[in-house]
């Protein structure tokens, strides 16, 4: 599919991510082995978890501030919930369940009452992390027989020294449903439509209002699922964890070529854009004396230079105009021609 | 003699609030009045104050010392918000500020008004690149600002070298606790910024550019206006806001700490502006409002942290009152109550 | 005043038509926006629909598809009687409308937008295949071959409009309603939009035309109905109506009448030979308006006539430095000028007031005052603030002068009526040294004392020496202003009268006089 314009942003992600790992390979001979790309996609597994749900979100024009609490919050809960003796298989569905309805519910603030995305996600960022200490002040470690006994048998090996963990499954796992409903489904054509041009999509007869909903609640799913995934990683929960993760979900869908004004991107792009956080963190760390400051720096110059990239493609964009939208609210300009009544 | 004070007090509040009656900052002023109530009714010793070694404390003196940081942001932030934009940078460049200053003063020998001026000079050069995306280049304010939210934190860290860096020079500790005439010094740097931001905007005409730009960009400049110099010092401004709230938060503490200084405070700002009345569309805007707003979540922290509620958990009732907030400004919602109201039987 | 309409009376009758209308009413607040108004499209038919400001086209349109519901009338579809209750539901029974804002997903292919909302699926998942063959089966009905997998904003709004074309068809396929589909068109992709239209017409669809552009009506249509002010003049075959008639009734005005009709006239003093304040030369800008001279001397009023969508406005804008021209040369006091905006603009002593003024015009949530003094001030920055005793001494010298009706000078401008409101876009203008006025319909939506006010004022900046391009669609009005007109037709200069040559008849004729040039075009 020949498709220039829409596949500009993803083709620069690719090339920054390719070129990033061979001058890894280049400057560090360890870095080429499969165990580096192994613990590339375990360690930041709940990162790529919230950002594929993040990806819906941002793709549909909104914004959603609440990833990391409510990832911190689904973690203490399951923690909690175990140390009083739930069994896994109830527990995880529980803790989902409230993930997407807690999306639902800031979805349905968001388009019922037209507040605010940026503000209502916010109040969800701080309503989830004091919620997150109230089910428990502390991290608690979870030493459940599922934890200690099965999970490590659920990775596999990919080469000798190289165990996929389970995690790493989970995401990619992610991944995949993330790519089958954005592509697949009308569900996430309609997303695409209500983020490229709400106007149109609601004239064409789309489900705008639902559709909205549907991503903050898709969003709140993966965001739990990612909490769930990060128990599996931290083998505890932790309320205080994961402060500012919002900021990199948001910087991973960026840099993996969506817009930030929603109708263009991919899912796979945000894999990308994940696995390009993860790489400059671990060329940082093995180059042991560039601090991790560093990486704060990189990610903020690379945002900027997609952002501008994202600036240039719009700005060469024919006919129809994508407009302003409503994440945090601009007053917009009516069309020029009024029709007389 | 407590109450007596006490009664003053309340005397005086609720004048105010009568002479303020017909305006908008009636609101916020009334919310703070409820709360503060609420605390002379329910909590012990809220209102007791002290004099000690020439000092006044108390809870209500705290709050308007802690609360100076936001309030500092939020004259800055309720310029930029007023053109239509937001940003959400302020709470990295107070550590860039804070990370500037407190390097200068411990390493190099220079007098430190000069590492204060220097630290200044990086939050309005953070504010210039804020308004050089957002005026110069048309980029979307919350993705312009989101870029120094990001990398801010790390240029801050490169300046302090990923340490916490400690400082005892007499003139960076006095900024954030000294006191001057009985009252923090906090406080008088709030009323001289609050001083100046009003010259500033009301005494010439860049508060009309600014009001005029938020409510109809394109009218606005089918008047001559140059809507992106006035959106570029609103963004410069707000920078220089931030620079002197990182001073304080870094004088607080006697140290510069990148990760910490700062955090969130973006959001406590944006907060404190919405509730001063402003919108968030841009437009009208009150410089006191937003100031009253800061110390009303400054009051709602403190009156928590007053009862014991863990200061973890204080973020859940901040989250209900932003959502209160927005649906007191929300059309959709207005209109659903007055229909609900209005179908009451007399 | 409403001209009494021979046809009103009589019912339109029509031989075999797909869409039959009978005595449609909508009202709003204050105004009786359709007034039992009749339409009928043929099967097989190009069916125009044309009126002025007001007229209803919009609001007949929105009623029948159900955006709007309808307070009284009929509408039948090949006979079968249907009262649709949202636009989606219209396209079901047959009748589809592209607006002229194509409404499709810019980001998505060709394919996806002409199948959106409607995609063939298989346990859940969408067949992209079908939806490629489907989407080259609906374009081919209009001869149309694109890739289909290209993103639709990758390909001109001409074709993107095709799209919208295809994919109403795709829906629904009995009547075809397209609004203003040429005004973002050149001439050459209207034609293509024309052949594809003539070949539906011949597949038997019926099509009803909204349109501004006389030529094209000519060119294309078969009939036309005519609304004014919410009702209907009539229903006209194409080959029995000369322009000057199609105009005439547009404009609400008999030919006969017209001499009957009082015109005041203003006898200026003739216009001093000096420097012209400003002179365009081939002044023009592709998509906007084609290339015009136009000259405005100290003391001079221009009129600038023109029907609805004939470039008015996109002359003031091109005056005014919003739109940038791409070819021709301006000079302002016989000095080359480039306005790259409108403070440019400004600074040359060029004032706009508007024609959108709640868009373009007024600053809502600020005072009278404020609004008042705006352009002033920013003419003398930021630093020189006007103290709070000048601004409102300023503003209560305009509004006494101007006669405002506001309770005081600090009551926010969005309070205003729309005439009070017009009066302080006004009112900003002559507070500043502006030599140049462009008043793009100043009088819209003012009663008849204020319209008087206005002209007075005109007047009077007329004997000051400085210059007025009045726009309006109002012909008596610039009839009675202007010492010279300028007349537009399809975003072309067709004709300037000059003094006693100035007449509503005259410039009726100049608009509807048949141009060879455009004709080839």
């Amino acid at each position: 599919m020949q498709l220039n314009p829409k596949y500009i942003p993803l083709g620069a992600t690719g090339i920054v991510l390719v070129a990033l790992y061979l001058t890894g390979c280049y400057l560090y001979p360890a870095f080429g082995t499969p165990r580096v790309l192994v613990n590339l996609l375990g360690d930041n597994a709940f990162l790529g978890i919230a950002a594929v749900g993040a990806t819906f979100v941002i793709l549909s024009g909104g914004i959603d501030l609440s990833v990391g609490s409510l990832i911190a919050f689904t973690g203490i809960f399951i923690a909690k919930l175990l140390q009083l003796g739930w069994d896994p298989a109830w527990a995880v569905p529980v803790a989902l369940a409230i993930g997407g309805a807690g999306g639902a519910i800031m979805g349905s603030l968001i388009q019922v009452f037209a507040l605010p995305p940026f503000l209502v996600t916010l109040a969800g960022l701080f309503f989830l992390r004091g919620l997150a200490f109230v089910v428990h002040p502390e991290s608690i470690p979870i030493d459940h027989p599922f934890y200690a006994e099965i999970l490590p048998q659920l990775s596999i090996v990919v080469a000798p020294k190289a165990v996929l963990p389970f995690t790493a499954i989970c995401f990619i796992f992610a991944v995949v449903i993330g790519t089958f409903v954005a592509s697949f489904t009308p569900f996430g054509r309609n997303v695409y439509a209500v983020g490229s041009n709400e106007t149109s999509a609601r004239l064409m007869g789309l489900p705008v209002s639902a559709t909205k909903v549907a991503t903050y609640s898709l969003a709140g799913l993966f965001s739990a699922f990612a909490g769930i995934v990060s128990t599996f990683y931290m083998q505890s929960g932790n309320p205080a964890s994961f402060v500012g993760l919002e900021l990199d979900t948001i910087a991973a869908v960026v840099i993996g070529g969506t817009l930030l004004t929603g109708g263009v991107g991919f899912v796979p792009g945000t894999l990308m854009g994940v696995l390009i956080l993860g790489v400059i963190q671990t060329l940082i760390t093995f180059n042991g004396s560039l601090n991790s400051w560093w990486t704060r720096i990189v990610i903020g110059a690379l945002l900027l230079v997609f952002i501008l990239i994202q600036k240039l493609i719009s700005r060469s964009r024919v006919g129809i105009s994508s407009g302003a939208k409503a994440r945090f609210p601009v007053k917009r300009d009516p069309p020029r021609r009024v029709e007389a009544v | 003699m407590s109450p007596i004070f006490d009664a003053l007090f309340w005397l005086a509040f609720g004048a105010l609030l009568y002479a303020v009656r017909r305006q908008r900052i009636l609101w916020p002023l009334l919310a703070l009045a409820l709360l503060l109530l609420f605390n002379q009714l329910f909590t012990p010793g809220f209102f007791r104050l002290q004099v000690l070694e020439g000092h006044l404390y108390g809870s209500r003196i705290d709050i308007l010392n802690q609360g100076a940081k936001v309030m500092l942001l939020s004259l800055g932030m309720v310029l930029v918000i007023a053109t239509g934009g937001v940003d959400l940078s302020v709470g990295a460049v107070m550590a860039i500020a804070a990370a500037v200053a407190a390097r200068l003063v411990v390493t190099s020998s220079s007098a430190t008004p000069l590492a204060i001026a220097a630290a200044i000079a990086a939050s309005l050069l953070a504010g210039a690149w804020n308004g050089l995306l957002v005026a110069g280049f048309g980029v979307q304010p919350i993705v312009a600002t989101l870029i120094l939210m990001v990398a801010g934190r790390g240029i801050a860290q490169l300046i302090t070298e990923g340490q916490i860096i400690n400082f005892s020079d007499p003139l960076m500790v006095f900024l954030g606790n000294g006191h001057l005439f009985g009252l923090p010094f906090t406080l008088s740097l709030v009323l001289a910024m609050l001083l100046l931001t009003h010259l500033l905007v009301r005494r010439t005409a860049l508060g009309l550019f600014i009001e005029s730009v938020g409510d109809n960009d394109r009218a606005s400049r089918y008047s001559g206006i140059s809507s992106r110099q006035v959106k570029f010092f609103a963004y410069t401004f707000s920078g220089f806001c931030a620079g002197l709230a990182g001073l304080i938060a870094s004088s607080n503490i006697k140290s510069a700490d990148a990760n910490n200084i700062g955090l969130y405070l973006e959001l406590d700002a944006i907060l404190a502006v919405v509730v001063g009345g402003t919108a968030l569309t841009g437009g009208r805007f009150y410089l006191i409002g937003a100031v009253i707003g800061a110390l009303f979540i400054q009051t709602l922290t403190t009156t928590l942290y007053a009862r014991n509620v863990s200061a973890d958990i204080s973020p859940v009732p901040k989250a209900l009152v932003i959502i209160g907030v927005c649906l007191l400004q929300s059309e959709p919602f207005r209109e659903r109550l007055h229909r609900l109201l209005s179908r009451q039987p007399a | 005043m409403p001209v009494p309409c021979p046809n009103q009376s009589a019912r339109v009758v029509v031989g075999n038509p797909v869409l039959s209308i009978r005595g449609l009413s909508r009202r709003f607040p204050g105004v009786q926006a359709l007034d039992r108004v009749d339409l009928a499209v043929e099967r097989g038919e190009i069916h125009a629909l044309m009126g002025e400001n007001g007229a209803g086209k919009s609001t007949l349109i929105k009623t029948l598809t159900g955006v709007f519901p309808r307070d009284a009338g009929e509408a039948a579809l090949d006979g079968v009687p249907v009262n649709p209750k949202s636009p989606r539901a219209a396209e079901r029974l047959g009748i589809s409308t592209v607006y002229q804002e194509v409404n499709l997903i810019p980001d998505l292919s060709v394919a996806e937008n002409i199948c959106l909302g409607r995609q063939p699926v298989f346990l859940g998942a969408i067949r992209w295949g079908a939806i490629a063959r489907r989407a080259r089966q609906a374009l081919s009905r209009l001869d149309l071959k694109v890739d289909v997998s290209r993103q639709l904003s990758s390909y001109p709004i001409a074709i993107q409009q095709l799209v919208a074309i295809a994919r109403a068809l795709d829906i629904s396929a009995k009547l075809l309603i397209l609004d203003e589909p040429t005004s973002s068109l050149d001439d050459g992709e209207a034609e293509e939009l024309f052949k594809i239209l003539r070949k539906l017409r011949g597949d038997g669809l019926g099509i009803l035309f909204v349109t501004h552009f006389l030529e094209q009506v000519y060119k294309l249509c078969d009939s036309v109905t005519i609304l004014r002010n919410g009702r209907l003049v009539g229903r006209f075959p194409i080959k029995e109506l000369p322009r000057v008639k199609l105009v005439a009734h547009m404009m609400g005005k008999e030919l006969q009448e017209v001499e009957a009709l009082a015109q005041k006239r203003v006898h200026a003093a003739p216009v001093r030979e000096e420097t012209a304040l400003l002179k365009a030369t081939g002044l023009g800008r592709k998509g906007s308006i084609h290339p015009l001279d136009l000259e405005i001397r100290p003391g001079e009023v221009v009129g600038l006539a023109g029907l609805l969508g004939s470039g008015r406005t996109e002359t003031a804008r091109l005056l005014f430095g919003i739109d940038k021209p791409d070819q021709g040369s301006l000079e302002i006091d016989g000095v080359p000028a480039i306005l790259r905006s409108p403070r440019a603009a400004i600074r040359q002593r060029i004032a706009l007031t508007p024609e959108d003024r709640k868009v373009a015009g007024i600053i809502p949530n600020l005072t009278v005052r404020e609004n008042i003094i705006l352009a002033l001030q920013a003419g003398r920055g930021p630093w020189k603030r006007l103290s709070r005793a000048d601004q409102e001494k300023l503003a209560d010298r305009f509004i006494q002068g101007l006669a405002i009706k506001t309770p005081h000078r600090d009551q926010l401008v969005k309070n205003l009526s729309g005439g009070n409101q017009q009066k302080v876009l006004l009112a900003r203008w002559l507070a500043t040294a502006a030599r140049i006025f462009i008043l793009d319909e100043p009088t819209r939506g003012i009663d008849v004392g204020a319209k008087a006010e206005v002209e007075k004022l005109v007047g009077a900046l007329r004997q000051d020496g400085l210059g007025v391009l009045f726009i309006s669609s109002e012909l008596e009005e610039i009839v009675r202003q202007s010492q010279r007109v300028i007349v537009l037709r399809d975003r072309r200069q067709v004709g300037e009268l000059a003094g006693a040559a100035i007449s509503v008849d005259a410039i009726l004729q100049t608009i509807a006089k048949e141009d060879p040039e455009a004709r080839a075009a």
